[in-house]
């Protein structure tokens, strides 16, 4: 069998790049990391007969012209220097056929590196219905490479890619003039004996295009090995040399393309004479408005945060259900012991642990996928740019944020419409500070039980709702100041542009939806899921061992046992199960103490009791490291309660009200609830959030990061909070 | 001379240069901001930046302190 042939797929933002590469493709993709960088590599495999075809996605770009190294990746991929993919056999430049001018500026770029190339005139369908008349066949003499009309939503087009692949295979290079003026040419060749001498002969020469016209660019100052400085200081004259001769860097490559891409269709493309205001120009009049425009963003926010908030808790309800059904499954075929415990708490619960994220992350992957393909995603980010640029990032960070407040795990993978790094960085670190909806028992439970009762104005406004929107707003107030100071220390820089393409309306597509919500869901299952399920099952293992179970799991059979036998309502058996219910809680609340959690617990009381915690509380709060939530079960647990108390539960309420320190004086008081509550507003006891940051990032460093700055403020918060409210008590 | 920024919503001008040569200018010239393309203002965000352009047939959005990087000439 021949070897796979490699093929690289780049283009534009938004022409369609993924669309094409999923039909190409039929979703079946290897999604992974390029080493030491953020760009995500993947790779779709294609059988086209016998030949088996390799697919590599590049990053969407307007130019490879690399100022960091996660835009020297594509040119590393398209120059045979990426070690792990290897020289691509061709590539296929994709371009909005409706606006062919500017696309053809990056394939200008592309051909410069030599490689066999077609074209593909990506949303064709647009094009026509806008009335444009393209030349595909003059295209392609003028061009001398296969040129393909496509419509990759419609799924037309696909098959004429393979023909027009074999095509340029067989046709291999045809050498272009040169594009640019003698005097690059001549300046190049130099730069080309100068880079010989100090060691890199055999530089290609779009590297060498490169240095000569990045200004600024990661080439002149990554490139060169021992002579960087020297090739730096030579890059400056060459620059000056050239701009003497009227080729003047960077503004010569602007010029130079765009003059190829304006002779290249000259002919070729016929618009309509005049063009009307077509409906896309009548819509965004509109919804760009200085108030309709406002008044349409606010309603359609409203509408998604209220979708991944509260249209998720349905699927919630029926994986919880199908958790029940299961784990009953289990517990009527296996008896009490470690096994059972580890199925049904670490692994089943550990799965429904990943599973609960799903509605979330589809609905909001939905609606950012029909946002952004009727183009209303860069208009919202047009809309609140100003906003955000306060705290040093772009109106891009809207949405991934304000998704982080319903949950900050598809917030943060909602990050990648964000090109800059840095900004993307400063977005993904701060989203865990958005208050998620699992801090919301934390806050009732709280709420609810230490924090007086008051009412104002008739009743309208209350003590309880104050406390629970004070609570909900606090993360988002200390993220202000985070943000801000992340952009002046770690991630500081000069301000990236913020030119933005807004492309024009049309109606979404079902295909583009659908399978870029079955992306992202498949790529947090596989790749993040399996890390939360290890998490838990660990989780599970600290809070068993070690601790004999045997009295607690007798107790539980004898309950089973006679649960099956119960007759009726007023069965007197009833009782008795309650009798050896609260029995077994007793035994768990000990088990749990003897547990490694426990232990964790009481070697870290000295470092809680600054924040007015006892044991119990710092083992609730370690054990709700899966999820915030966990913390009312962990409670429950500690005092013999069970481990299905509600956060409602008076019963729960209750004890924490009466408990007290060996003194007798009371555990909590309304300082203690408080600092309970803003250490959970801003800590980042969510070990999903954290797999996610570090599956985002690809690393583990932001992950640790972001867990030890969050609970160093969380730790701070809460100390002040207790500190103070103890003192003002007094 | 004037910029960019100050081409009043539905008029139309002609870019004369770019100045600078950072990262933000390399960008407008890369979308196609060029000396001698035609450029008109199409609308304004509601906080008053960004700002909508229409240039070579497609919508840009350039911030305020990006447009003043591009010298216009205009019409009368």
């Amino acid at each position: 069998m021949p070897p796979p042939l490699k093929i690289a797929l780049i283009g534009n933002p938004n022409t369609g790049k993924s669309t094409l590469f999923n039909a190409l493709s039929g979703l079946q993709s290897r999604v992974g990391n390029f080493p030491g960088v953020t760009v995500e590599k993947k790779i779709g495999r294609v059988q086209w007969g016998e030949q088996s075809v390799d697919l590599i996605d590049l990053p969407g770009t307007y130019s490879l012209a690399p100022r960091s190294l996660d835009e020297m990746v594509s040119v590393n991929v398209l120059l045979g220097k990426q070690d792990e993919v290897g020289l691509p056999d061709a590539v296929i430049c994709i371009v909005d056929a409706s606006n062919l001018e500017r696309n053809l500026y990056l394939a200008s770029q592309i051909l410069d590196i030599g490689l066999p190339t077609i074209l593909v005139l990506n949303m064709f369908d647009v094009a026509e219905s806008r009335g444009q008349k393209i030349d595909v066949a003059g295209l392609e003499a003028r061009l001398g490479l296969p040129v393909v009309k496509c419509s990759a939503h419609r799924k037309s087009g696909i098959d004429d890619i393979r023909a027009a692949v074999e095509r340029a295979l067989a046709m291999g290079v045809r050498s272009r003039p040169p594009l640019f003026p003698a005097a690059f040419a001549i300046e190049s060749q130099q730069l080309a004996e100068k880079l010989a001498h100090w060691g890199h002969p055999n530089t290609p020469p779009y590297l060498i295009e490169r240095l000569l016209l990045d200004v600024g660019g990661w080439l002149e100052s990554h490139f060169g090995g021992s002579h960087a400085h020297e090739l730096f200081q030579y890059l400056q004259q060459a620059r000056e040399r050239l701009a003497a001769q009227g080729c003047k860097v960077p503004m010569i490559e602007a010029r130079t393309r765009y003059a190829w891409a304006r002779e290249t269709l000259k002919n070729l493309v016929e618009q309509p004479a005049t063009r009307p205001a077509n409906l896309s120009d009548r819509i965004d009049k509109w919804l760009t408005h200085r108030y309709v425009g406002f008044i349409v963003f606010a309603f359609v926010m409203l509408l998604v945060f209220q979708a991944i908030s509260s249209g998720a808790e349905p699927f919630k309800y029926v994986i919880e259900a199908g958790q029940e059904w299961l784990s009953g499954i289990i517990i009527s075929w296996m008896s009490p012991g470690p096994f059972r415990s580890l199925i049904v708490d670490g692994v089943i619960g550990g799965t429904v642990g990943v599973l609960v994220f799903l509605p979330q992350i589809v609905l909001l992957f939905l609606f950012i996928a029909l946002l952004e393909d009727c183009g209303y995603m860069a208009r919202a980010a047009f809309l609140m740019d100003k906003l955000m640029t306060k705290v040093g990032l772009s109106g891009k960070s809207f949405v991934p944020l304000m998704s982080s407040f319903a949950c900050a795990v598809p917030g943060i993978m909602a990050t990648r419409v964000i090109e800059n790094r840095r900004d993307r960085m400063v977005t993904i670190l701060v989203a865990p500070l958005m208050s998620c909806s699992a801090r919301l028992p934390v806050y009732v439970l709280m709420v609810t039980a230490f924090v007086p009762e008051k009412t104002w104005l008739w009743g309208f406004l209350s003590l309880h709702a104050l406390t629970l929107l004070g609570m909900t707003f606090l993360g988002a107030f200390v993220a202000i100041p985070v943000a801000w100071i992340l952009k002046k220390t770690l991630f500081k820089g000069e301000t990236p542009p913020f030119v933005m393409e807004l492309p024009g309306y049309k109606w979404p597509s079902a295909w583009i939806v659908f399978s870029r919500v079955y992306d992202r869901a498949m790529s947090f299952v596989t790749r993040a899921g399996t890390l939360i399920l290890t998490m838990s099952v660990l989780i599970w293992a600290a809070c068993y061992f070690p601790g004999d179970h045997q009295p607690a799991d007798h107790l539980q059979s004898k309950i089973e046992t006679l649960e099956a036998e119960l007759e009726g309502a007023d069965d007197p058996r009833h009782r008795e199960i309650e009798t050896l219910a609260e029995q077994q809680n007793v035994l768990n609340s000990a088990l749990l103490e003897q547990s490694y959690l426990g232990r964790f617990g009481h070697a870290v009381e000295p470092l809680v009791r600054p924040l007015g915690w006892d044991w119990k509380i710092g083992v609730g709060v370690i054990a709700s490291f899966p999820a915030r939530e966990v913390i009312i079960s962990t409670l429950g647990t500690i005092y013999s309660l069970g481990s299905e108390v509600k956060e409602e539960s008076s019963q729960l309420k209750d004890e924490l009200q009466h408990s007290t320190w060996p003194d007798g004086s009371p555990v909590f008081t309304l300082p203690v609830a408080v600092s309970i509550m803003v250490f959970f507003a801003l800590c980042a006891q969510c070990v999903s959030t954290l797999l996610v940051i570090r599956r985002e990032t690809n690393s583990w460093g932001w992950a640790a990061f972001t867990f030890v700055y969050m609970t160093v403020l969380a730790y701070l918060g809460a100390l002040i909070c207790y500190q103070v409210g103890t003192w003002l008590m007094a | 001379m004037t910029t960019l920024d100050t081409l009043p919503v539905g008029k139309s001008a002609r870019i004369s240069e770019i100045h600078g040569e950072d990262a933000i200018s390399i960008r407008l010239m890369e979308m196609g901001l060029t000396e001698g393309e035609m450029i008109q203002t199409k609308s304004v965000a509601p906080l008053g930046d960004p700002v909508e352009f229409e240039i070579r047939g497609y919508r840009l959005s350039l911030r305020i302190n990006e447009a003043r990087r591009v010298e216009i000439e205009m019409f009368a």
